[in-house]
């Protein structure tokens, strides 16, 4: 039995996995594991964030923008030097997930969209849409099932706090 | 100028980098950096970590932060013993599994009990909310539930079947809670064994001169001294804690 990697593509460091794995030719099995069957929050709770939560949450994420920009990328063109490391896989596959809720992290940040272009070009164009095709997708879909939404209600709550 | 260490006790990954170092006769300079009175915050300590996080490193003109970097980058130059981060691949992903998963997994709920329990009474002169550690508290309990019945079951020590990194880190982060009054180790005795097997490992005196700041009580005159501080360092702890 060879490598199986399980993984869930609408996860952020599982991307970071496959990516790694294809870029590298690594042989390997995919075992899907799908975490919320294709639903993402606020979008799976078909309601509206409430804005303070938003605000706060956009804070945070702002201010790590800031940190990664200042003291990881400066004026290199990679997260830890000038070679592409996983380092920029793993930063890039999760700030491609506020990307994929409408949030335009690279908009007002030219450095770092200018550092995403890159790490897409080294990664390969076609590789890096089809990581991202499945978490593309998720803020067309329609609210979830009424009875999968009460059921995770709890944890997704949970994990917002 | 040899290597230097930018370090405050209190913090459990500072005393990971410590009992490293001592235990490993890595000739350092500590330099002390208290948290209690925002030292971390301040332009001087910026200009080394602009994370304003401890620990942080300083060799010749290479700074470095990050605990588990830190460790890795020791074990790495002063070639510790292989023990602490094996050579063989699959005893080395062990390592490196624990090592990623602690930071959320454990150092996060260890350290909101401590905040808790300790810090939070001592600068806000309140008495410690119980209901509050309590569900602190549970949040831990996953973690130590891991540990104890799956992890501890089948081995002496955390990744192999000897001391590494991942005892180590684990260790000080799990003395945290303890040190202030919230033995997390009397309900699972797996955990109490492995915390027994790596104090005589790193070596008693050694585990107690790390933890002697940690083990005193908090002057409640420390907390006075800067009333502005202090009322700053309260708000940020419950935002945090809620």
């Amino acid at each position: 039995m060879g490598l199986e990697l399980y993984l869930d593509l609408l996860s952020q460091p599982c991307r970071a996995v496959y990516i790694f794995a294809k870029k590298n030719g690594i042989p390997f099995e995919l075992r899907p594991v799908e975490l919320l069957k294709g639903m993402m929050f606020p979008v799976f709770l078909g309601e509206q964030v409430p804005p303070e939560t938003l605000a706060s949450t956009l804070a945070e994420l702002d201010r790590c923008l800031q940190l990664l920009e200042d003291k990881f990328l400066k004026d290199q063109d990679f997260v830890a030097g000038p070679h592409i490391s996983v380092a920029d896989l793993v930063a890039i596959t999760e700030l491609m997930h506020p990307v994929s809720a409408g949030c335009q992290v690279f908009k007002s940040r030219p450095k770092l969209a200018a550092w995403r272009q890159r790490v897409e070009a080294e990664v390969g164009k076609d590789l890096f849409q089809e990581a991202h095709a499945a978490v593309m997708k998720v803020k067309d879909l329609p609210p979830a099932d009424p009875a999968i939404k009460e059921k995770l209600k709890p944890s997704v709550q949970g994990l917002l706090q | 100028m040899p290597l230097e260490l930018f370090l405050d006790l209190y913090s459990p990954p500072c005393r990971a980098v410590y009992i490293f170092a001592r235990k490993n006769g890595i000739p350092f300079e500590l330099r002390p950096v208290e948290l209690g009175r925002g030292e971390h915050l301040k332009p001087e300590f910026l200009k080394v970590n602009p994370l304003g996080k401890v620990p942080a490193l300083k060799d010749g003109n290479f700074l470095l932060a990050e605990s588990v970097a830190i460790l890795l980058y020791l074990s790495r130059k002063y070639r510790a013993a292989t023990h602490w981060y094996p050579t063989e691949l699959q005893a080395r992903a062990r390592v490196d599994e624990y090592l990623a998963w602690q930071h959320t997994a454990v150092q996060l709920p260890a350290c909101n009990v401590y905040l808790c329990k300790s810090l939070l009474p001592h600068f806000s002169g309140q008495p410690v909310d119980p209901v509050r550690l309590d569900r602190l508290l549970g949040k831990l309990k996953p973690a130590l539930q891991h540990l104890d019945g799956q992890v501890l079951a089948t081995k002496p020590f955390l990744a192999t079947e000897q001391l590494s990194l991942a005892d180590l880190m684990a260790f000080t982060e799990l003395m945290q809670p303890t040190a202030v009054g919230c033995d997390i180790f009397q309900d699972w005795p797996q955990l109490a064994a492995w915390r027994a097997r790596v104090e005589a490992a790193l070596g008693p005196e050694l585990v107690q001169d790390a933890h002697r700041l940690v083990l005193q009580p908090r002057d409640p005159r420390d907390a006075q001294r800067d009333p502005k501080l202090a009322q700053e360092l309260v708000q940020r702890l419950l935002e945090r804690l809620s």
